[in-house]
């Protein structure tokens, strides 16, 4: 096992694939010097400079290039800074890259991935660099997308996305670049479409991604003084969804909350929600229950910041309704346990 | 590779023009889904282009491609089957009119978004450039294009990154409905913005074949040759409206007549009459184009519409739709 920062995990994935396969490009905003997060350091030295490209603040034009490789045969891995910027080239990702091979009758593959820096996590990064904009994505087929909840999780989902045929969105959250965690030593790959039980518990199913499983694992440790255990689960990727995985740990709890950092207007959340509510209707003793990011925009000063982003005292309040509601309820279906 | 001669530069383009009169035709009959764009009247750019690529390099166009995707060698009973939703489309059906794509004869794809393929003819190139080999990519758009951002940014980057790439804008002086002249402020869209890119203003008869073919050639050559980018603009007219759906009423008649004099087809034959060709024998490659596609357009009704159940498949790469478990 080696200890790496999340950054760190991001990097030494770039480099396991690109020696692995020499398909494996990269491009974007002031990466060959090592990126503005960091993410992306000593690869040009160690790569050359046919591996990995700097290119103009051109988001269409890095996203369209990356695109016109991958049919082309390379794996190209492309740099958006910010998440935020991903709406500055919304039509290659969604209209393009997502479609072509349905468009084309499967002429193509689009083995590609983009990746950046994602969310708020009450970094004052604001409006337009700090939004959780996973839910973009979700609402196009033809695109998987990718959370990583901690170092070991960048490090495998990223190497998987690499590897993958289909096009996938890695949304790196920035407030994590900076922890630590040991990974695997040696190949390190870990499956896309698996959630993973972080924590067990038989009270209440919490189902966190990226940075709010920090969010979920928080208000359950607040919780478990207080003799109430929840489960949490890391979605990982929301395409492919491990439903299933929430599915059967609905079964075992009653309890479902959906913790997520972007706004609530049709968030990832609802489609949990909407799954559990139409699949797990008999299993439930209390309402699914979501919380989410506030639905205004990111607002900076700290007061305000903290104000509408998700928090564990949010999500603990929200499970205290539950298991009260629960009591109400569960005497007639008592559940076994 | 082959050398074409006039003849059969004339032959392929009288077979491109007997097709899109088909489809023009069928749209009429209400045979086809969904909205047709023809390049009638701009057969010259797409045979002259395609005349000098090798087998692996790259072309891509716009939602108005048939013609591109057919001078690189698509089978035109696919293509016309993908017009028509039978089987055996070349897209499957899920394409349609606007997506015309044929990978294995170099023609990656028709896009919808105007000026979206830009980017996606670097990445094209880059890869290209990558690998060290002299594979040159052919990238074609409308003058309308040149006010979206795509377009920028694309041959900006071509620029700075020296890809091997050639921009071919066909303008054929009208954005949809309106006159290019209304929307940008220089006389020629393309090669009055070549400057900013640190290319060479370009501009050639887009309805002479032959002069396409070597201004063309010269800009591939270049490519080939690592000497970089061009941006070219070749003018040329619809015969036709933006659409299907469009008569092309807002333009004037006067003008429409006289494009009608210079169009490709007319001009390819009287040099070819100038150089003794045999008028009997130009007549007879377009009857027998005119037959052939009769023939093509009875055989591909006959056919029967794809299975419903294919509607999903091809989403990912196992071939499948499911997004969840």
């Amino acid at each position: 096992m080696a200890e790496l920062t999340y950054r760190q995990a991001v990097a030494a994935a770039l480099a396991q694939e690109m020696a692995r396969d020499e398909r494996v490009v990269l491009l974007g905003e002031d990466v060959a010097s090592g990126g503005v997060f960091k993410t992306t350091g000593g690869l040009r030295e160690r790569f050359g400079p046919d591996r990995v490209w700097d290119t103009p603040i051109s988001e269409q034009a890095i996203a369209g290039a990356a695109m016109g490789a991958a049919m082309a045969g390379l794996r190209p891995v492309a740099e958006i800074m910010f998440a935020d910027f991903y709406a500055t080239c919304w039509d290659q990702v969604a209209n393009e890259i997502a479609k072509i091979r349905y468009m084309t009758g499967g002429q193509v593959s689009m083995p590609l991935v983009l990746r950046g820096a994602n969310g708020s996590g009450g970094l004052g990064f604001g409006s337009q660099h700090g939004q959780s904009a996973e839910n973009w994505a979700m609402c196009v087929p033809g695109l998987k997308i990718v959370s990583p909840a901690g170092p070991a999780e960048a490090f495998g989902l990223l190497a998987a996305a690499i590897r993958d045929n289909d096009p996938v969105l890695v949304f790196e959250h920035k407030a994590l670049y900076g922890g630590k965690e040991n990974v695997p030593e040696g190949e390190h790959v870990l499956p896309l479409g698996r959630a993973r039980t972080v924590r067990s518990g038989g009270d209440v199913t919490l189902v966190g991604l990226s940075i709010t499983v920090r969010t979920c694992l928080a208000a359950a440790d607040e919780l478990a003084a207080a003799g109430v255990e929840a489960e949490v689960i890391d979605l990982r990727t929301l395409v492919p969804l491990d439903a299933a995985a929430v599915l059967a740990s609905v079964a075992r709890t009653g309890r479902l909350v959906v913790v997520e950092e972007n706004p609530g207007q049709l968030g990832w959340g609802a489609s949990i929600a909407a799954i559990a509510a139409q699949e797990a209707f008999g299993d439930l003793v209390a309402p699914v229950t979501r919380v989410s990011g506030g639905n205004v925009p990111l607002p900076v000063a700290a007061s305000l910041e903290a104000e509408v982003d998700v928090s564990p005292q949010r999500v603990v309040a929200a499970i205290r309704g539950l298991l009260d509601r629960g009591k109400q309820v569960s005497g007639t279906r008592h559940r076994e346990r | 590779m082959e050398s074409p001669d006039g003849l059969e530069l004339y032959t392929r383009m009288s077979f491109l023009r007997r097709f899109l009169e088909k489809v023009d035709s069928l749209y009429r009959q209400g045979q086809i889904h969904g909205p047709v764009h023809l390049g009638l009247g701009q057969e010259a750019i797409a045979i002259g282009a395609a005349s000098v690529l090798r087998p692996g390099d790259y072309s891509i166009g716009t939602y108005r491609g048939h013609a591109h995707a057919l001078a690189r060698g698509a089978p035109p009973d696919a293509v016309l089957a993908e017009l028509l939703g039978r089987t055996g489309g070349i897209c499957a059906g899920k394409g349609g009119s606007m997506h015309i794509t044929s990978v294995e004869h170099g023609y990656y794809g028709s896009y919808a978004i105007v000026g979206a393929h830009l980017p996606v003819a670097c990445g094209l190139a880059w890869a290209a450039k990558i690998r060290h080999t002299d594979q040159v990519t052919v990238c074609f758009f409308g003058d309308g294009a040149v006010n979206i951002g795509a377009f920028h940014e694309a041959v900006n980057l071509a620029a700075v990154w020296r890809l091997p790439v050639v921009f071919v804008c066909e303008n054929n002086w009208y954005m949809e409905y309106t006159p290019i002249a209304d929307v940008i402020p220089v006389a020629r869209p393309a090669a009055d913005r070549a400057a900013a890119y640190g290319l060479a203003p370009v501009v050639v008869d887009g309805n002479d074949v032959l002069a396409v073919r070597q201004v063309i050639g010269d800009a591939v050559a270049a490519a080939r040759n690592q000497q970089g980018p061009s941006l070219i603009e070749a003018q040329t007219y619809r015969l036709k409206g933006h659409s299907g759906a469009d008569g092309g009423s807002y333009r004037p008649a006067d003008e429409v007549a006289r494009w009608a004099l210079r169009e490709p087809l007319l001009l390819s034959r009287a040099a070819l009459l100038r150089a003794g060709t045999a008028e009997a024998a130009l007549d007879e490659i377009d009857s027998r184009a005119r037959a052939g596609l009769a023939a093509l357009a009875r055989d591909v009704l006959a056919r029967p519409v794809p299975d419903p159940a294919t509607a999903w498949t091809d989403v990912w790469s196992d071939g499948g739709w499911q997004w969840r478990n």
